[in-house]
């Protein structure tokens, strides 16, 4: 699976009827340390995560195992909301309370 | 399959259904000579793996089949835990 956090939906009304009812996200790629890879996946939401989420992503044959996606033209599912992770016994993320925060905007420096 | 060295682990309470107790870890693929190559990616675990391990994992859909419930959306797992690896040199000419 991959890292990575929902920036944006995708909506689409033209469109394979297998497709219909699913929620599509676009999800940008994190690397273990949360730098962005410049990578990103349109991915069908199977835990209903929100814009700002970091998620997991499955690829591949393995995202149509779910109820939602089996026998559906998918190649992407998150399948995940991620906490928190560790890496050296750091830890590298972890989810605010009240709502998953935003990246930090160039320029809007902190006093 | 290839190898890999376990560099932490990841917390997500939200799932998708039969992966909750799954444990998630972080991994760095690594080449025969054991140095890293790639991407890192996420990966389930069934070789009772912990960070710092030299470990095998397998990707894509049969990564779920190494899990007790394998119709999940897993493609990679942790699937052995590596004691040793030989690779013979090659042959001089």
């Amino acid at each position: 699976m991959q890292l990575g956090r929902v920036v944006g939906t995708v909506v689409s009304t033209v469109k394979d009827p297998r497709m219909k009812e699913l929620k599509l996200q676009v999800v940008r790629l994190l690397d273990e340390r949360a730098r962005e890879t410049g990578g990103y996946a349109v991915a069908v939401d199977a835990v209903g995560a929100g814009q700002g989420d970091v998620v997991l992503v499955a690829s591949g044959s393995s995202a149509r195992q779910t109820a939602l996606t089996d026998g559906r033209p998918t190649d992407a599912t998150i399948m995940a909301i991620v906490d928190s992770w560790d890496v050296e016994n750091r830890v590298i993320y972890e989810e605010s309370p009240g709502g998953a925060p935003e990246p930090p905007r160039a320029g809007s420096g902190r006093p | 399959m290839r190898l890999g060295r376990v560099l932490g682990r990841v917390v997500a309470s939200v799932r998708a259904a039969d992966l909750d107790g799954e444990k998630l870890l972080i991994v760095q693929p690594l080449d025969a000579q054991r140095r890293p190559a790639g991407a890192t990616v996420v990966a389930c675990d069934v070789a009772r793996s912990g960070p710092g391990d030299l470990v095998v994992w397998v990707g894509g859909r049969e990564a779920a089949l190494a899990l007790p419930r394998s119709f999940v959306p897993v493609d990679a797992t942790i699937v052995g835990h590596v004691e040793q690896c030989e690779i013979a040199a090659a042959p001089r000419r």
